[in-house]
């Protein structure tokens, strides 16, 4: 392996670590804030890239159908559960609050969809259709059960995930797409060429990071959240609605997933179910982390792209092996380093 | 609605009352007799539903290993279809490019499968429940990649030609005698899998759920139950792997992929996931779905590919949202209460030499806690004697916990020493302690509510045999159960509750509950028994019954530690008191002493 080489896989596995970063982050807020491990973080990226691929060829995209038949099933859930606690004048708010974002976004996605925009309004629309199934996927699946076990939420979100890579094929067929590069420079930098769509994925990465920290330091939304994560009790006590919490959560769960999709979607061709493994790649980096450390899973993404980028070299065949078998190690090393460990559930 | 526990437990409560003593021909055994019938002639079917009938019986065998690391531990795996695969893939090499006998192979896969499943246990079960399912679907992942990949297992098309199973140089290749072999090695494990749940291990597993301090409070280690478990359950999935292998004399990497082991994950969901027969239920249901969809649903989409996981998913979650206990809760509750064991005439279990009244039995020296820059006990140190009460009592947060919590072992402490007779316990695992003699209870009660009154006290002799897994799944231990299952019976009679013995523990009102607690505790012959606040929450009359239940302890020649912070409850009961405040030892004397000690008074009414 030359130089060259070794230059171009780091580039690699900088833009895929990147991306880690992304999904590990997700999946630690979601587990601190409503303690499931959300396997189904991956079918957003999916969903992204393919929901912004069928927006290029001019059609509606199944996930819109989704988007409205979740909201649907979602009010239908929260009248149900308004009438029963004996809240029925609430009934017309819970309406307006559930049916009418998702049905707006589904009408703008209904008219747009065939105008043939400019790529920036159609990543814009399918960030808005993707993102609000987050929300809607909580409220639906997991809300009811949030005074459940891990194990059970655990099971819950796997269940998701099943239906979800289903639906994916239901609505986009086995066949993987590409979508167009938001930007097709090639930068000279010494004797290696940059191209423009990794830039996009550091710069947006990086911003989004930026992002979170001020979201998380600054906010008062932020600081629910991290209150919700870190005792959900108290969080409770001082007028924190962990629901509100888990919805927020989910939203910027969705939001990072199908930003993921977008970026890495004219690098890699991505079909139906190819979302999974990119999701557990971030669930490993998080894993890095202990399911609670930022800084740690992100180290942990950039390690998890170095490995599968220079095992592509060495090991083409094996490099999902070689990741998600250093996943052993890492357990080894966390178990040692964690003390007589007590469990209430 | 949720299946809380509460209710399903307080219904089987009133059942059990009204079904005691049930006749031989119960509704469990006519059951249990169709069902061994159903299997017996499913053979007499066309070939495909033979067929079929072994797959059941192949995952419901994976199922139910699943099902107790699930349902009964609390741990899950999303790696079965994995070991199932390594099972297959190990026989299918060995009998193909080797010629192996596939039973010197299915020695080998055993052999592989213990191990990894024992260095997967190893790195995950030391930490929170969730990093098993974890590890083991990156296993999962990574194990099908390398069928999928490794040139010699031939890639995704997989492995041909491997033989049939041979008895006495005979091949043996009709699928109705592979369905007889599958459902008899599916009966054996079901049935051992019925029985080690009823033995002193079982007990230990079954209350894992309970939490680890309650478990190892009786002398079993959470983590060699866990990994027994999780080995257990990983050979139940090799061997169905193995016969997979020889049954379909062909194996590709499809069938051992993550998505397999996740529906393994589904069946116990919708079956139930914590009896066996929920494995049973989940595995056909399943099965039989995921044909009939494979077949429908296409043809309505138009488009092949699997539809079926659209219709999983949703089902599951509609499952643990509106019949979290799966199919078996909602057919049990028309079932007949199991029969109640009775109790025999059999000899004692042995008894520990009990120290002579009078003598040192606990001595605490210069005991100290502190946590970071916090000193929560400072140097606390006092004695109690054999056939003494001694009250340990001071205002909240005055260190009185942490005292208890030191002494049992459960926080390592800073420095000082405890001693038990003549032997220093401080610095000893909670478990060790526990076999030198000293037995708890909990100020959060902490029974099995699902158990009956009786079984968690039995935990209690957890120490006192030592009987295995294999003579607990093999039914050899019943002379040993029958003895446990007396003495816990005295001990409940001892405390009064002897006709509560049947009922679901979690039925009975706190008050009783913390009884049967000290039943548990004196269940396992204690030289000293620690309660940590007995009377908390309990209301006067409750107070009053467990202060005379405790006099009379000390009466039979019983020594007691009690931490308590309320001084009436102590006042009458107790022969010493030891007063804590600010984590130090505030006074020490008689009862009377105590109450007009000037220092007490201020501590507990802020100067009067």
């Amino acid at each position: 392996m030359d130089f060259q080489v070794f230059l171009l896989l780091a580039q690699d596995a900088l833009t895929n670590g990147s991306i880690y970063v992304l999904l590990a982050m997700a999946t630690i807020l979601i587990f601190g804030v409503t303690r499931i491990i959300f396997i189904p973080q991956g079918e957003f990226v999916a969903y992204g890239a393919l929901t912004l691929a069928t927006l290029q060829t001019g059609k509606v995209p199944g996930t819109v159908w989704l988007v409205l038949v979740l909201a649907v099933v979602a009010t239908a859930m929260e009248v149900v559960r308004l009438q029963r606690a004996g809240a029925s004048r609430d009934i017309p708010a819970a309406f307006a609050r559930n049916l009418l974002p998702p049905l707006v976004i589904s009408a703008v996605a209904y008219v747009c969809a065939p105008l043939n925009l400019h790529l920036g309004w159609q990543v814009l629309l399918t960030i808005m259709i993707v993102t609000m199934l987050g929300p809607l996927l909580y409220r639906v699946a997991f809300r009811p059960l949030a005074d459940a076990s891990v194990l059970i939420l655990l099971i819950a979100a796997v269940a998701v995930h099943f239906s979800l890579v289903g639906l994916g094929l239901l609505f986009f067929g086995a066949e993987g797409v590409r979508t167009p590069a938001f930007s097709e420079a090639q930068i000279p930098l010494g004797t290696l060429t940059v191209n423009g769509q990794s830039i996009w994925v550091y710069v947006t990465s990086i911003a989004f990071i930026g992002f979170l920290a001020y979201f998380f330091g600054r906010t008062m939304y932020g600081k629910a959240l991290r209150a919700v994560a870190f005792n959900r009790n108290g969080a409770r006590l001082v007028g924190i609605s962990p629901s509100l919490a888990g919805t927020l959560a989910f939203a910027l769960a969705a939001l990072i997933g199908c930003l993921s999709g977008i970026l890495i979607g004219p690098i890699t061709t991505i079909y139906y179910d190819s979302g999974f493994l990119i999701g557990l790649k971030g669930f490993v980096s998080a894993i890095v982390g202990g399911l609670a450390s930022y800084p740690m899973a992100a180290g942990g993404a950039l390690l998890v792209g170095v490995l599968e980028s220079y095992s592509s070299f060495w090991l083409s065949a094996y490099k999902d092996v070689v990741v998600f078998t250093m996943i052993i190690p890492v357990l080894l090393w966390l178990s040692l380093k964690s003390v007589h460990f007590e469990e209430e559930e | 609605m949720k299946m809380g526990d509460h209710a399903g437990v307080s219904a089987a409560a009133a059942k059990e009352y009204s079904h005691r003593g049930e006749g031989i021909l119960s509704m469990r055994r006519v059951g249990l007799c169709i069902f061994l019938v159903m299997v017996a002639i499913i053979p007499l079917c066309p070939p495909f539903y033979v067929t079929m009938g072994s797959y059941i019986g192949l995952y419901t065998m994976v199922a139910l290993g699943l099902m107790l690391l699930t349902g009964v531990t609390g741990l899950t795996s999303f790696g079965q279809a994995a070991f199932m695969g390594l099972g297959a893939y190990t026989s299918a090499v060995l009998t193909t490019a080797f010629s192996w006998s596939p039973w010197l192979s299915l020695l080998i896969a055993l052999v592989l499968t213990i191990g990894v499943a024992l260095i997967l246990g190893a790195v995950t079960l030391r930490m929170g429940g969730h990093y098993l399912p974890l590890a083991t679907i990156a296993w999962g992942i990574s194990l099908y990649f390398l069928f999928g990949s490794l040139p010699d297992l031939g890639g995704q098309t997989g492995l041909s030609d491997i033989p049939a199973l041979g008895v006495a140089g005979m091949e043996l290749r009709d699928e109705r005698f592979y369905f007889y072999l599958v459902w008899v090695v599916c009966l054996v494990a079901m049935w051992g899998t019925v029985n080690l749940l009823d033995s002193r291990e079982g007990r230990a597993i079954r209350a894992l759920k309970g939490g680890l301090p309650m478990a190892e409070a009786f002398g079993a280690s959470g983590l060699r139950l866990k990994t027994v478990v999780f080995v257990y359950s990983a050979v139940l999935a090799c061997l169905a792997g193995w016969l997979y292998a020889h049954m379909q004399r062909f194996v590709n990497p499809s069938p051992f992929g993550i998505n397999i082991g996740i529906e393994f994950l589904f069946m116990i969901t919708v079956g139930g996931a914590g009896s066996i027969w929920g494995s049973v239920i989940g595995a056909t249901v399943i099965t039989f779905l995921k044909t009939v969809l494979q077949g429908v649903l296409p043809k309505i989409i138009g488009q092949s590919g699997n539809f079926e996981s659209i219709v999983f998913g949703v089902m599951i979650i509609m499952v643990l949202q509106w019949m979290r206990g799966g199919i078996w809760v909602f057919i049990e509750r028309f079932l007949p209460a199991k029969p109640n064991k009775p109790i025999g005439q059999v000899s004692d279990l042995p008894v520990r030499n009990q120290p002579r009244r009078g003598e040192s039995l606990l001595r605490v020296d210069g005991i100290r806690k502190e946590f970071g820059g916090l000193v929560a006990v400072k140097n606390v140190s006092f004695d109690v004697c054999a056939g003494e009460i001694v009250g340990l009592i001071g205002p909240n947060g005055a260190g009185k916990s942490t005292t208890f919590n030191l002494i049992s072992g459960e926080l390592p402490r800073t420095d000082g020493n405890v001693y038990l007779g003549s032997e220093r316990i401080s610095g000893l695992h909670p478990s060790k302690i526990a076999r030198r003699g000293l037995s708890r209870t909990f100020q959060h009660v902490k029974l099995i509510p699902g158990m009956t009154v009786i079984e968690n006290v039995m935990l209690g002799a957890y120490l006192r045999t030592g009987d295995g897994f294999f003579s607990a799944g093999l039914r050899l231990n019943r002379k040993v159960e029958e003895r446990v299952g007396a003495e816990a019976a005295k001990q409940l009679n001892r405390v009064g509750l002897g006709d509560s013995m049947y009922v679901p523990a979690g039925s009975l009102p706190l008050g009783k509950q913390r009884i049967v607690e000290i039943a548990r505790a004196l269940c396992s012959d204690p030289i000293l028994l620690l309660l940590d606040e007995p009377a908390a929450g309990l209301r006067y009359k409750e107070k009053q019954e467990l202060a005379r239940l405790l006099g009379q302890l000390r009466s039979e020649g019983m020594s007691v530690l009690i931490v308590e912070h309320d001084m009436e409850f102590l006042m009458n009961l107790v022969d010493r008191i030891v007063v804590m405040e600010f984590g130090r030892k505030l006074a020490e004397g008689l009862p009377h002493e105590i109450r007009s000690n000037p220092e007490v008074l201020e501590a507990y009414l802020g100067g009067v």
